[in-house]
């Protein structure tokens, strides 16, 4: 048998922790980790925030982010073990034989240069070919990836093309200088559904038509079956099963496998409207100030006591500033909205403290939410001195039923944000949210920076304590599969317009208007051949129009 | 039109407007102090009544605003009035003065400006390790002596112990550059140790904020040398902070210089500044105060509009 392009045994890595208040300390964040990858074939390497997938994916360019160090083990790739290359020996390694494809395209292509400079300078850096050689490749790549005017698309800035254009000129960044392996680090986390489904087929093609070696890092596995040959499930840092996709997707043998095909288990049943909704929006329509158009086009939503609506769209939709609206963030140019009866004041400067308390917000950065340099306990206690004037005991006894019921309990109450996980940390803002006693919470894409299990914990937390305390969720997401699990009605956004509203039986249900359609159609499924099954249809369908 | 040139010529026309506040304030100032011209000319043993004739006689009963008006339309076309010491217009003077000035920052400039960006390049690329410390050192060391201080040890060292440089700077028009740069190499050593440090010590500090940028990490994965991936994909991100500070130094040389100026008996600006708040020459004081704070604005302009043009969102936009 031939040599297998990357092979890695026993990589042991490890990275320098700060842990607030302590010394400095090493730790280990991959325990041993082996695999091969032969020439032309796409591993898919799955797992959550910290499973160790792209500190794996990085050692194969000899790389550590930050203080990470690769401590032990073999990593070679075409033969030689990189670990124990120079330096020099690395940066000759890195492009013409290794090249690495980053989740946010948008922050790894420099702003000041042009995108052909960009894409270009790798292989005329290493001299693999001339300058107009390269730049032919990259239009070549440009067309073959899909994107727009390929002639002239390199004489572009960054912020000149759309996210989606941005993550394939990435692509074609890495496949320039003909690498032998190229490693995908979450290269569709970061777009919408619908622009997903295309990136995907085009990286797709591209790796076949190159006959590129890939490993495609990703945490959500419906994604990585599209494109991958085999999977490695990675958990804490070690692997937790390897096979190829089919038996993964098909058979997964392991239990946290399974649990993460199955993910999404939640069952809700859809409440009806009651005769007095909490929040009526009328007529809503908004701009920001310096923009010569409406964000928010004539929106009309209700929400009910202890219900949930979720307001779904991709960027730019309008449903974050929909929110802004509620809040009084953002006065509208007109309509109005009810809450609780009462008619709330456009600008919250107008509104009263119990307008305040009884609206509260959960935001999607957790972590940026909270003042870094505030206890649990400190964060949680202010909304209930604020608002109901609580001190000593009676405070720090509502603060402790507080944490009991976000699952987490006493002992976190003196522990700061930097201390917790990303899941904690959103318990703890759902908690200072709850604090206020409110009647309904705005939460704004709580769990798309979480990882599906703890997104998926998180969700059914916050449908228990709407049971408990009767409390209605307005629900801004772009994930359908939350949608899915949690919502009593639907608002689809597109363009700053509800383009379809109802309770969620009916609006999940055909006949769809064609924008839920693609939307709903763009969501990767946990199946083999999906990808192609969804372009093989909507091509059908182009074609018979 | 280019959004651009909307913006330069905002830039521009807050310059106006902020050179006019800035001479309305030092016409201000000069007037709230004790004493005026007419007092200055004749002394503390004028008479009052010689004093009141002078006064008619220069105009100064009249209204403030009316003179600062007068005053006013006189350097817009370029017509300072005379000094009162010397009865010499003093325009010419400046104009002689200036461009002594100017010939010194310049040549301050054109060394300390690339040697502090070269240093804060090499600061990064090393940083933590000894070349960055000791650069930062140094430049410290420099930045924290005064500048008399500086002066004087250049001097003792490479005047006076080694007879390379003139102490006693001046130069004319029958110099030939050669000769004008042998005799300014002094003081333009000190100014350019004094300004050094602050610019590289923000050059280190811009670029290492970008350095944490993912497009940092994107083109080191590219396989580019530290220092390629430190000067083609960090420097240009750095450039509006950098600029900033540079024209900030530039400033200084211009209008700080008057230690410096005294000390080598330099025929510059600093130096006549001085010597007219020492006679109390109101006129001439006036005009140099309008003269550097023109200097300033312009200079900040230049790193305003450079900043503008550095950022691409402005320079291209969609």
């Amino acid at each position: 048998m031939s040599q297998p392009l990357v092979d890695i045994r026993n990589l042991k890595i490890g990275a320098t922790v700060y842990p607030p208040g302590e010394n400095p300390k090493k730790i280990e964040i991959v325990h041993g980790v082996s695999f091969t990858l032969e020439k032309g074939k796409v591993l898919g390497l799955i797992g959550e925030s910290g499973a160790g997938k792209s500190t794996i994916g990085l050692a194969t360019l000899g790389y550590g982010r930050g203080g990470v160090e690769l401590t032990g083990g073999e990593v070679h790739v075409n033969g030689r073990d990189i670990l124990a290359m120079s330096d020099r020996d690395l940066r000759k390694l890195r492009g013409p034989e290794v090249t690495y494809v980053a989740q946010s395209a948008a922050a790894s292509f420099n702003p000041a240069k042009q995108i052909m400079e960009q894409v270009t300078e790798a292989a005329i850096k290493h001299k693999l070919c001339s300058k107009s050689e390269a730049e032919a490749r990259a239009v070549e790549l440009f067309r073959k990836l899909g994107l727009p005017n390929p002639e002239t698309f390199g004489s572009r800035y960054p912020h000149q093309v759309s996210g989606g254009q941005l993550q394939r000129a990435m692509t074609a960044l890495a496949l320039c200088p003909q690498p032998d392996l190229v490693v995908f680090d979450e290269p569709t986390t970061a777009l919408d559904v619908t622009t997903q489904i295309d990136v995907l087929k085009a990286i797709k093609d591209a790796i076949r038509d190159t006959g590129v070696a890939a490993l495609y890092i990703t945490h959500d596995l419906a994604v990585v079956a599209q494109v991958s040959d085999e999977i490695m499930v990675l958990r804490h840092g070690n692997m937790v099963e390897h096979g190829t996709t089919d038996q993964i997707i098909n058979h997964p043998r392991e239990e946290y496998t399974q649990a993460l095909v199955s993910v999404r288990s939640i069952e809700h049943e859809e409440k009806a409207p009651t005769p007095e909704p909490v929040l009526k929006v009328e007529q809503i329509t908004a701009r920001y100030k310096g923009l010569n158009f409406d964000v928010l086009k004539d929106v009309n939503v209700e929400l009910h006591p202890g219900q949930t609506l979720a307001v779904v769209g991709e960027s730019g939709s309008g449903k974050s500033t929909l929110a802004r609206v509620i809040t009084g963030l953002l006065p509208p140019r007109e309509g109005k909205i009810n809450f609780a009866g009462r008619s709330l004041s456009s600008d919250f400067k107008g509104r009263t403290r119990e307008d305040l308390r009884e609206l509260q917000m959960i935001y999607q950065m957790a972590d940026v939410a909270m003042n870094p340099r505030q206890t649990v306990g400190t964060i949680i206690g202010r909304p209930l001195e604020f608002y109901f004037g609580l001190k000593g005991a009676e405070k720090q006894k509502r603060i402790v039923e507080l944490l009991d019921e976000i699952e987490m309990g006493e002992k976190f109450i003196d522990r700061y944000p930097a201390e917790l996980s990303g899941g904690q940390k959103q318990r703890v803002c759902i908690a200072r949210a709850l604090a206020a006693k409110p009647k309904m919470i705005i939460c704004d894409e709580v769990t798309s920076a979480l990882d599906p299990l703890v997104a998926d914990g998180i969700l059914k937390l916050l449908l228990e304590l709407q049971k408990i305390e009767d409390v209605a969720y307005l629900f801004i997401t772009h994930d359908l599969a939350t949608v899915r699990a949690i919502a009593d009605s639907i608002a689809v956004m597109y363009q700053g317009e509800v383009v379809r509203y109802g309770p969620k039986s009916q609006v999940l249900a055909p006949p769809f208007d064609d924008y839920t359609d693609l939307l709903l159609s763009s969501v990767p499924e946990m199946k083999l051949g999906w990808l192609e099954d969804v372009i093989a249809h909507r091509k059908m369908e182009s074609a018979g129009n | 039109m280019h959004p651009i040139l909307l913006l330069v010529l905002q830039r521009l026309g807050l310059g106006v407007l902020l050179l006019l506040a800035a001479s309305a304030l030092i016409f201000g100032l000069t007037e709230i102090l004790p004493g005026d011209a007419a007092q200055a000319v004749l002394g503390q043993s004028a008479t009052p009544e010689s004093l009141a004739n002078l006064r008619e006689e220069m105009g100064l009963n009249r209204p403030a605003l009316t003179r600062y008006v007068e005053w006013l339309g006189g350097i817009v076309t370029g017509d300072m009035g005379n000094a009162l010491t010397n009865k010499l217009p003093i325009a010419d003077q400046i104009a002689r003065r200036m461009s002594a000035t100017l010939f010194l920052a310049f040549w301050a400039a054109l060394i300390s400006v690339p040697l502090a960006i070269l240093l804060g390049l090499i600061a990064v690329r090393y940083q933590n390790r000894w070349p960055d410390k000791a650069i930062s050192g140094i430049t410290l060391a420099s930045i924290s002596l005064p500048e008399f201080m500086i002066s004087y040890i250049l001097i003792f060292l490479f005047a006076v112990q080694l007879p390379w440089a003139p102490s006693f700077v001046s130069i004319n028009d029958s110099m030939s550059l050669l000769q004008k740069l042998h005799a300014i190499s002094l003081p333009v050593a000190v100014l350019t140790l004094v300004v050094l440090a602050h610019m590289m010590r923000m050059t280190r500090a811009a670029i290492l904020n970008v350095m944490q940028s993912a497009y940092v990490e994107t083109a080191e994965l590219k396989g580019l040398s530290t220092f390629a991936v430190i000067y083609r994909h960090a420097f240009p991100n750095a450039v509006a902070p950098i600029v900033n500070v540079v024209m900030i130094n530039m400033a200084y040389l211009v209008v700080g210089v008057v230690v410096v100026e005294v000390v080598f008996a330099y025929p510059g600006m600093g130096q006549y500044l001085v010597d007219a708040v020492v006679k109390r020459d109101v006129p001439v004081v006036l005009a140099c105060g309008v003269i550097f704070a023109a200097v300033y604005i312009i200079l900040n302009i230049v790193a305003d509009v450079v900043s503008i043009l550095a950022n691409p969102r402005l320079r291209h936009p969609k």
